[in-house]
Protein backbone atom coordinates (compact mmCIF):
# COMPACT_ATOMS: atom_id res chain seq x y z
CA UNK A 1 0.00 0.00 0.00
CA UNK A 2 2.54 2.27 -0.99
CA UNK A 3 1.75 5.69 -1.89
CA UNK A 4 4.00 6.09 -4.80
CA UNK A 5 2.04 3.09 -6.28
CA UNK A 6 -1.46 4.47 -5.93
CA UNK A 7 -0.73 8.31 -6.32
CA UNK A 8 -4.22 9.99 -5.57
CA UNK A 9 -5.77 12.47 -8.08
CA UNK A 10 -5.05 15.28 -5.63
CA UNK A 11 -1.23 14.16 -5.63
CA UNK A 12 -1.11 14.15 -9.12
CA UNK A 13 -2.50 17.45 -9.20
CA UNK A 14 -0.27 18.69 -6.78
CA UNK A 15 2.62 17.55 -8.34
CA UNK A 16 1.36 18.65 -11.88
CA UNK A 17 1.08 21.85 -10.59
CA UNK A 18 4.32 22.48 -8.68
CA UNK A 19 5.95 21.30 -12.33
CA UNK A 20 3.52 23.52 -14.58
CA UNK A 21 5.98 25.36 -15.41
CA UNK A 22 8.57 23.29 -17.32
CA UNK A 23 5.38 20.91 -18.48
CA UNK A 24 4.14 23.57 -20.58
CA UNK A 25 7.76 24.66 -22.02
CA UNK A 26 8.22 20.46 -22.94
CA UNK A 27 4.70 20.39 -24.17
CA UNK A 28 4.94 23.95 -26.09
CA UNK A 29 8.04 23.18 -27.51
CA UNK A 30 6.85 19.65 -28.56
CA UNK A 31 3.65 20.53 -30.19
CA UNK A 32 5.07 24.16 -31.87
CA UNK A 33 7.45 21.52 -33.32
CA UNK A 34 5.13 19.75 -35.21
CA UNK A 35 2.39 22.50 -36.06
CA UNK A 36 5.04 24.80 -37.52
CA UNK A 37 3.14 27.01 -39.61
CA UNK A 38 -0.34 25.79 -38.98
CA UNK A 39 -0.82 27.43 -36.29
CA UNK A 40 1.25 30.59 -34.18
CA UNK A 41 3.06 29.86 -30.97
CA UNK A 42 0.87 32.82 -29.01
CA UNK A 43 -1.95 30.48 -30.04
CA UNK A 44 -0.75 27.14 -28.96
CA UNK A 45 0.29 28.54 -25.99
CA UNK A 46 -3.49 30.01 -25.14
CA UNK A 47 -5.25 26.30 -25.97
CA UNK A 48 -2.37 24.68 -23.93
CA UNK A 49 -3.07 27.24 -20.89
CA UNK A 50 -6.83 26.10 -20.89
CA UNK A 51 -6.16 22.32 -21.66
CA UNK A 52 -4.06 22.56 -18.21
CA UNK A 53 -5.94 24.53 -15.88
CA UNK A 54 -9.14 22.05 -17.29
CA UNK A 55 -6.97 19.48 -16.43
CA UNK A 56 -6.06 20.52 -12.58
CA UNK A 57 -9.54 21.52 -12.31
CA UNK A 58 -10.34 17.93 -12.73
CA UNK A 59 -7.62 16.61 -10.97
CA UNK A 60 -8.39 18.71 -8.12
CA UNK A 61 -12.09 17.63 -7.79
CA UNK A 62 -11.43 13.88 -7.69
CA UNK A 63 -11.13 12.96 -11.28
CA UNK A 64 -8.94 10.17 -12.36
CA UNK A 65 -11.13 9.26 -15.78
CA UNK A 66 -11.72 11.27 -18.22
CA UNK A 67 -15.51 10.18 -18.03
CA UNK A 68 -15.76 11.27 -14.69
CA UNK A 69 -18.10 14.36 -14.31
CA UNK A 70 -15.07 16.56 -12.86
CA UNK A 71 -13.75 16.65 -16.74
CA UNK A 72 -16.76 17.94 -17.78
CA UNK A 73 -15.04 21.15 -18.84
CA UNK A 74 -12.23 19.48 -20.20
CA UNK A 75 -14.20 17.22 -22.43
CA UNK A 76 -15.94 20.64 -23.64
CA UNK A 77 -12.71 22.36 -24.50
CA UNK A 78 -11.17 19.55 -26.35
CA UNK A 79 -13.92 18.90 -27.94
CA UNK A 80 -13.86 22.89 -29.30
CA UNK A 81 -10.56 22.54 -30.30
CA UNK A 82 -10.75 19.85 -32.26
CA UNK A 83 -13.62 20.76 -34.48
CA UNK A 84 -12.12 23.99 -35.11
CA UNK A 85 -8.82 21.74 -35.95
CA UNK A 86 -11.28 20.06 -38.72
CA UNK A 87 -12.71 22.91 -40.04
CA UNK A 88 -9.50 24.59 -40.51
CA UNK A 89 -8.14 21.35 -42.63
CA UNK A 90 -6.19 19.64 -40.22
CA UNK A 91 -4.85 16.40 -40.62
CA UNK A 92 -5.85 14.05 -37.50
CA UNK A 93 -2.43 13.49 -36.93
CA UNK A 94 -1.83 17.22 -36.36
CA UNK A 95 -4.82 17.65 -34.25
CA UNK A 96 -4.15 14.17 -32.16
CA UNK A 97 -0.39 16.10 -31.58
CA UNK A 98 -1.60 18.87 -29.59
CA UNK A 99 -2.43 16.31 -26.81
CA UNK A 100 0.01 13.55 -27.28
CA UNK A 101 2.62 16.20 -26.90
CA UNK A 102 1.82 16.92 -23.44
CA UNK A 103 3.60 13.27 -22.81
CA UNK A 104 6.32 14.92 -23.55
CA UNK A 105 6.33 17.23 -20.52
CA UNK A 106 4.91 14.63 -18.27
CA UNK A 107 7.68 12.00 -18.52
CA UNK A 108 10.61 13.66 -16.49
CA UNK A 109 8.02 14.20 -13.40
CA UNK A 110 8.54 10.37 -13.03
CA UNK A 111 11.44 11.19 -11.06
CA UNK A 112 9.87 13.40 -8.78
CA UNK A 113 8.95 10.02 -6.68
CA UNK A 114 5.14 10.14 -7.90
CA UNK A 115 3.40 7.32 -10.43
CA UNK A 116 1.99 9.20 -13.35
CA UNK A 117 0.88 6.23 -14.77
CA UNK A 118 -2.64 7.30 -13.92
CA UNK A 119 -1.70 11.31 -15.44
CA UNK A 120 -0.35 9.21 -18.99
CA UNK A 121 -3.27 7.37 -19.46
CA UNK A 122 -5.57 10.20 -18.83
CA UNK A 123 -3.89 11.65 -21.82
CA UNK A 124 -4.10 8.90 -24.26
CA UNK A 125 -8.06 9.03 -23.17
CA UNK A 126 -7.75 12.52 -24.32
CA UNK A 127 -5.83 11.84 -27.36
CA UNK A 128 -8.80 9.62 -28.42
CA UNK A 129 -11.50 12.05 -27.60
CA UNK A 130 -9.76 14.39 -30.04
CA UNK A 131 -9.68 11.78 -32.70
CA UNK A 132 -13.44 10.84 -31.78
CA UNK A 133 -14.50 14.62 -32.00
CA UNK A 134 -12.43 15.34 -34.74
CA UNK A 135 -13.89 12.66 -36.91
CA UNK A 136 -17.64 13.48 -35.82
CA UNK A 137 -16.45 17.42 -36.99
CA UNK A 138 -15.31 15.89 -40.58
CA UNK A 139 -18.43 13.93 -40.21
CA UNK A 140 -20.78 16.83 -40.40
CA UNK A 141 -18.55 18.59 -42.71
CA UNK A 142 -19.11 15.32 -45.23
CA UNK A 143 -23.01 15.54 -44.78
CA UNK A 144 -23.30 18.72 -45.16
CA UNK A 145 -21.41 19.44 -48.45
CA UNK A 146 -23.41 16.05 -49.46
CA UNK A 147 -26.67 17.93 -48.50
CA UNK A 148 -25.66 21.10 -50.75
CA UNK A 149 -24.15 18.78 -53.59
CA UNK A 150 -27.90 17.72 -53.60
CA UNK A 151 -29.28 20.73 -54.32
CA UNK A 152 -26.73 21.88 -56.33
CA UNK A 153 -26.81 18.54 -58.87
CA UNK A 154 -30.92 18.80 -59.86
CA UNK A 155 -31.63 22.13 -61.44
CA UNK A 156 -35.18 22.40 -62.98
CA UNK A 157 -34.61 24.62 -66.15
CA UNK A 158 -37.52 26.13 -68.21
CA UNK A 159 -37.03 25.04 -71.94
CA UNK A 160 -39.82 26.94 -73.38
CA UNK A 161 -43.33 28.78 -71.98
CA UNK A 162 -44.92 25.84 -69.98
CA UNK A 163 -42.36 23.67 -70.39
CA UNK A 164 -39.28 22.43 -68.11
CA UNK A 165 -36.80 19.78 -68.22
CA UNK A 166 -35.06 18.20 -65.17
CA UNK A 167 -31.40 17.03 -66.88
CA UNK A 168 -30.37 14.28 -64.41
CA UNK A 169 -26.48 13.51 -64.13
CA UNK A 170 -25.10 10.99 -61.45
CA UNK A 171 -26.94 8.12 -59.35
CA UNK A 172 -30.20 8.49 -58.47
CA UNK A 173 -30.92 7.37 -54.90
CA UNK A 174 -33.78 7.93 -52.62
CA UNK A 175 -32.99 10.91 -51.41
CA UNK A 176 -31.94 12.41 -54.61
CA UNK A 177 -34.89 11.05 -56.27
CA UNK A 178 -37.33 12.79 -53.76
CA UNK A 179 -35.30 16.19 -54.03
CA UNK A 180 -35.36 15.82 -57.85
CA UNK A 181 -39.69 15.56 -57.42
CA UNK A 182 -40.07 18.03 -54.83
CA UNK A 183 -38.17 20.68 -56.53
CA UNK A 184 -39.93 19.41 -60.03
CA UNK A 185 -43.59 19.46 -58.81
CA UNK A 186 -42.86 23.09 -57.24
CA UNK A 187 -41.93 24.41 -60.46
CA UNK A 188 -44.40 22.98 -62.12
CA UNK A 189 -47.14 25.14 -59.75
CA UNK A 190 -44.55 28.47 -59.68
CA UNK A 191 -43.81 28.59 -63.49
CA UNK A 192 -47.42 27.16 -64.63
CA UNK A 193 -45.99 24.55 -67.17
CA UNK A 194 -47.96 21.51 -68.39
CA UNK A 195 -45.60 19.82 -69.95
CA UNK A 196 -42.22 18.23 -67.42
CA UNK A 197 -39.04 16.40 -69.47
CA UNK A 198 -37.13 13.99 -66.95
CA UNK A 199 -33.49 13.61 -69.28
CA UNK A 200 -31.86 10.88 -68.19
CA UNK A 201 -28.37 11.02 -70.78
CA UNK A 202 -26.33 11.47 -67.40
CA UNK A 203 -27.61 8.52 -65.40
CA UNK A 204 -25.06 5.74 -66.12
CA UNK A 205 -27.25 2.48 -65.42
CA UNK A 206 -31.04 2.55 -64.89
CA UNK A 207 -31.20 -0.18 -62.57
CA UNK A 208 -34.54 -1.20 -60.94
CA UNK A 209 -34.60 0.98 -58.21
CA UNK A 210 -33.49 4.05 -60.33
CA UNK A 211 -37.10 3.11 -62.92
CA UNK A 212 -38.92 3.05 -59.84
CA UNK A 213 -38.31 5.95 -58.61
CA UNK A 214 -38.52 7.78 -62.65
CA UNK A 215 -42.11 6.03 -62.06
CA UNK A 216 -43.06 7.70 -58.92
CA UNK A 217 -42.05 10.96 -60.13
CA UNK A 218 -43.94 11.05 -63.69
CA UNK A 219 -47.18 9.68 -61.67
CA UNK A 220 -46.69 12.57 -59.26
CA UNK A 221 -46.43 15.20 -62.06
CA UNK A 222 -49.14 13.43 -63.56
CA UNK A 223 -51.49 14.57 -61.07
CA UNK A 224 -50.60 17.51 -61.00
CA UNK A 225 -52.07 17.71 -64.70
CA UNK A 226 -48.90 17.66 -66.12
CA UNK A 227 -47.83 15.70 -68.84
CA UNK A 228 -44.49 14.18 -68.80
CA UNK A 229 -41.67 12.83 -70.98
CA UNK A 230 -38.54 10.69 -70.09
CA UNK A 231 -36.19 11.50 -72.59
CA UNK A 232 -32.06 10.18 -72.92
CA UNK A 233 -33.03 6.59 -73.56
CA UNK A 234 -29.88 5.49 -75.01
CA UNK A 235 -29.48 1.98 -77.08
CA UNK A 236 -27.67 0.25 -73.64
CA UNK A 237 -29.92 1.86 -71.45
CA UNK A 238 -33.16 0.89 -73.66
CA UNK A 239 -31.95 -3.18 -73.59
CA UNK A 240 -30.94 -3.30 -70.44
CA UNK A 241 -34.29 -1.61 -69.40
CA UNK A 242 -36.17 -4.20 -71.57
CA UNK A 243 -33.92 -7.42 -70.20
CA UNK A 244 -34.79 -6.28 -66.42
CA UNK A 245 -38.32 -6.45 -67.73
CA UNK A 246 -39.06 -2.67 -66.86
CA UNK A 247 -42.28 -1.64 -67.84
CA UNK A 248 -42.60 1.80 -68.19
CA UNK A 249 -46.48 1.61 -69.43
CA UNK A 250 -47.83 4.14 -71.08
CA UNK A 251 -45.14 6.87 -69.84
CA UNK A 252 -43.99 9.37 -72.69
CA UNK A 253 -39.94 8.28 -73.58
CA UNK A 254 -37.96 10.01 -76.45
CA UNK A 255 -34.84 9.27 -77.26
CA UNK A 256 -33.05 12.67 -77.24
CA UNK A 257 -34.41 15.83 -74.79
CA UNK A 258 -34.74 17.36 -78.07
CA UNK A 259 -37.30 14.94 -79.64
CA UNK A 260 -38.90 15.33 -76.02
CA UNK A 261 -39.39 19.25 -77.00
CA UNK A 262 -40.31 19.21 -79.98
CA UNK A 263 -43.71 16.78 -79.17
CA UNK A 264 -44.19 19.24 -76.10
CA UNK A 265 -44.13 22.43 -78.40
CA UNK A 266 -46.23 20.42 -81.04
CA UNK A 267 -48.88 19.63 -78.32
CA UNK A 268 -48.78 23.10 -76.70
CA UNK A 269 -49.18 24.18 -80.42
CA UNK A 270 -52.10 22.02 -81.15
CA UNK A 271 -53.76 23.23 -77.54
CA UNK A 272 -53.23 26.42 -79.09
CA UNK A 273 -55.11 26.29 -82.11
CA UNK A 274 -58.29 24.91 -80.78
CA UNK A 275 -58.31 28.43 -78.63
CA UNK A 276 -57.16 26.88 -75.34
CA UNK A 277 -54.77 28.84 -73.79
CA UNK A 278 -51.25 27.44 -74.31
CA UNK B 1 -15.86 -21.67 -65.47
CA UNK B 2 -12.18 -22.27 -63.98
CA UNK B 3 -9.57 -20.74 -66.05
CA UNK B 4 -6.73 -18.69 -65.32
CA UNK B 5 -8.09 -15.43 -63.28
CA UNK B 6 -6.58 -12.15 -62.03
CA UNK B 7 -6.91 -10.32 -58.46
CA UNK B 8 -10.06 -10.62 -57.19
CA UNK B 9 -11.20 -7.29 -55.41
CA UNK B 10 -13.11 -7.13 -52.61
CA UNK B 11 -15.65 -4.43 -51.41
CA UNK B 12 -17.34 -4.94 -48.22
CA UNK B 13 -21.56 -4.04 -48.84
CA UNK B 14 -22.60 -1.62 -45.80
CA UNK B 15 -24.49 1.72 -47.03
CA UNK B 16 -25.60 3.13 -50.22
CA UNK B 17 -22.46 4.52 -51.55
CA UNK B 18 -20.66 1.26 -51.52
CA UNK B 19 -23.30 -0.19 -54.21
CA UNK B 20 -22.19 2.95 -56.13
CA UNK B 21 -18.62 1.66 -55.35
CA UNK B 22 -19.81 -2.11 -56.96
CA UNK B 23 -21.21 -0.18 -59.75
CA UNK B 24 -18.10 1.54 -60.75
CA UNK B 25 -15.80 -1.34 -60.21
CA UNK B 26 -17.67 -3.29 -62.10
CA UNK B 27 -17.77 -0.78 -65.03
CA UNK B 28 -14.63 -0.24 -65.07
CA UNK B 29 -13.66 -3.81 -65.13
CA UNK B 30 -16.23 -4.10 -67.72
CA UNK B 31 -14.28 -2.04 -69.92
CA UNK B 32 -10.89 -3.52 -69.32
CA UNK B 33 -12.83 -7.04 -70.72
CA UNK B 34 -13.86 -5.23 -73.83
CA UNK B 35 -17.22 -5.96 -73.45
CA UNK B 36 -19.57 -4.37 -76.09
CA UNK B 37 -21.73 -1.06 -74.61
CA UNK B 38 -24.60 -2.89 -73.95
CA UNK B 39 -23.03 -6.03 -72.27
CA UNK B 40 -20.76 -3.50 -70.03
CA UNK B 41 -24.84 -1.25 -69.25
CA UNK B 42 -26.11 -4.98 -68.74
CA UNK B 43 -23.77 -6.12 -66.09
CA UNK B 44 -23.42 -3.22 -64.21
CA UNK B 45 -26.95 -3.27 -64.04
CA UNK B 46 -26.91 -6.59 -62.95
CA UNK B 47 -24.34 -6.27 -60.25
CA UNK B 48 -26.45 -2.41 -58.87
CA UNK B 49 -29.43 -4.78 -58.20
CA UNK B 50 -27.24 -7.81 -56.30
CA UNK B 51 -25.50 -5.28 -54.48
CA UNK B 52 -28.96 -3.80 -53.37
CA UNK B 53 -30.07 -6.92 -52.37
CA UNK B 54 -26.98 -7.48 -50.21
CA UNK B 55 -27.57 -4.55 -48.62
CA UNK B 56 -31.37 -4.14 -48.03
CA UNK B 57 -31.99 -8.48 -47.43
CA UNK B 58 -28.83 -9.60 -46.59
CA UNK B 59 -28.47 -6.97 -44.37
CA UNK B 60 -24.66 -6.05 -45.85
CA UNK B 61 -22.42 -8.43 -47.10
CA UNK B 62 -19.82 -8.44 -49.58
CA UNK B 63 -19.02 -8.21 -53.06
CA UNK B 64 -16.06 -9.67 -55.02
CA UNK B 65 -15.27 -9.05 -58.67
CA UNK B 66 -12.84 -10.26 -61.03
CA UNK B 67 -11.38 -9.89 -64.26
CA UNK B 68 -11.56 -13.28 -65.64
CA UNK B 69 -9.95 -14.71 -68.74
CA UNK B 70 -11.02 -18.28 -70.04
CA UNK B 71 -8.38 -19.08 -73.40
CA UNK B 72 -9.29 -16.15 -75.91
CA UNK B 73 -11.88 -14.72 -73.83
CA UNK B 74 -12.11 -12.30 -71.35
CA UNK B 75 -15.08 -11.79 -69.04
CA UNK B 76 -16.01 -9.61 -65.54
CA UNK B 77 -17.43 -12.53 -62.97
CA UNK B 78 -18.85 -10.75 -60.44
CA UNK B 79 -19.78 -12.87 -56.31
CA UNK B 80 -22.51 -11.47 -53.96
CA UNK B 81 -22.25 -13.12 -50.50
CA UNK B 82 -24.48 -12.07 -47.21
CA UNK B 83 -25.31 -14.04 -44.14
CA UNK B 84 -29.09 -12.71 -43.81
CA UNK B 85 -31.82 -14.57 -43.76
CA UNK B 86 -31.42 -16.46 -46.71
CA UNK B 87 -34.56 -17.34 -49.36
CA UNK B 88 -36.84 -19.93 -47.98
CA UNK B 89 -38.88 -20.10 -51.62
CA UNK B 90 -36.62 -19.75 -54.58
CA UNK B 91 -38.70 -20.12 -57.43
CA UNK B 92 -41.20 -17.54 -55.97
CA UNK B 93 -38.26 -15.23 -55.41
CA UNK B 94 -37.10 -15.39 -58.92
CA UNK B 95 -40.53 -14.47 -60.32
CA UNK B 96 -41.02 -11.18 -62.02
CA UNK B 97 -43.07 -8.93 -59.90
CA UNK B 98 -42.65 -10.55 -57.10
CA UNK B 99 -41.10 -8.94 -53.75
CA UNK B 100 -40.83 -9.72 -49.90
CA UNK B 101 -39.64 -5.82 -49.77
CA UNK B 102 -41.10 -2.46 -51.39
CA UNK B 103 -39.62 -2.81 -54.63
CA UNK B 104 -40.37 -3.44 -58.54
CA UNK B 105 -39.47 -7.09 -57.82
CA UNK B 106 -37.67 -7.55 -61.02
CA UNK B 107 -34.06 -7.23 -59.74
CA UNK B 108 -33.28 -10.77 -58.93
CA UNK B 109 -34.99 -12.02 -61.93
CA UNK B 110 -34.36 -9.09 -63.86
CA UNK B 111 -30.81 -9.81 -63.27
CA UNK B 112 -30.57 -13.29 -64.03
CA UNK B 113 -31.91 -12.20 -68.03
CA UNK B 114 -28.55 -9.27 -68.05
CA UNK B 115 -25.78 -11.75 -67.72
CA UNK B 116 -24.58 -14.68 -69.27
CA UNK B 117 -23.81 -16.65 -66.34
CA UNK B 118 -25.82 -16.77 -63.11
CA UNK B 119 -25.74 -18.91 -60.06
CA UNK B 120 -27.44 -18.71 -57.06
CA UNK B 121 -26.84 -20.74 -53.40
CA UNK B 122 -28.99 -20.04 -50.29
CA UNK B 123 -31.00 -21.48 -47.84
CA UNK B 124 -33.04 -20.27 -45.08
CA UNK B 125 -31.07 -19.16 -42.45
CA UNK B 126 -27.77 -19.75 -44.68
CA UNK B 127 -27.34 -16.53 -46.21
CA UNK B 128 -26.97 -15.74 -49.93
CA UNK B 129 -23.88 -16.65 -52.61
CA UNK B 130 -25.01 -14.88 -56.42
CA UNK B 131 -22.41 -15.73 -58.82
CA UNK B 132 -22.63 -13.24 -62.65
CA UNK B 133 -20.13 -13.38 -65.02
CA UNK B 134 -20.18 -11.58 -68.69
CA UNK B 135 -18.27 -12.57 -71.02
CA UNK B 136 -16.56 -10.99 -74.82
CA UNK B 137 -18.41 -12.23 -77.71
Amino acid sequence: MADVATAAPETLAQTLAAHAERVRGVWLDAAARELHGRTSRGELDREQAEILDALLDGLRSGGIALADPAFDQLRGILADVSATRARLGFTPRETAIGIFALKEGLYPLASAGVDITPLLRLVDQLGLLTFETFAAAREAIIAEQAEQLLELSTPVVKLWEGIVAVPLVGTLDSARAQVVMEKLLNTLVDTGSEHAIIDITGVPAVDTQVAQHLLKTVVAARLMGAECTISGIRPQIAQTIVALGIEFGDIRTRATLADALVDALRATRAARQVGLPA
Amino acid sequence: MSAPTTTVEHVPIRTDSDVVKVRQLVRALAQQARLSLVDQTKLVTAASELARNTLVYGGGGDAEVQLAVDGVRTGVRAVFKDDGPGIPDLDLALTDGWTSGSGLGLGLSGSRRLVQHFAIDTAPGAGTRVEIATWSR
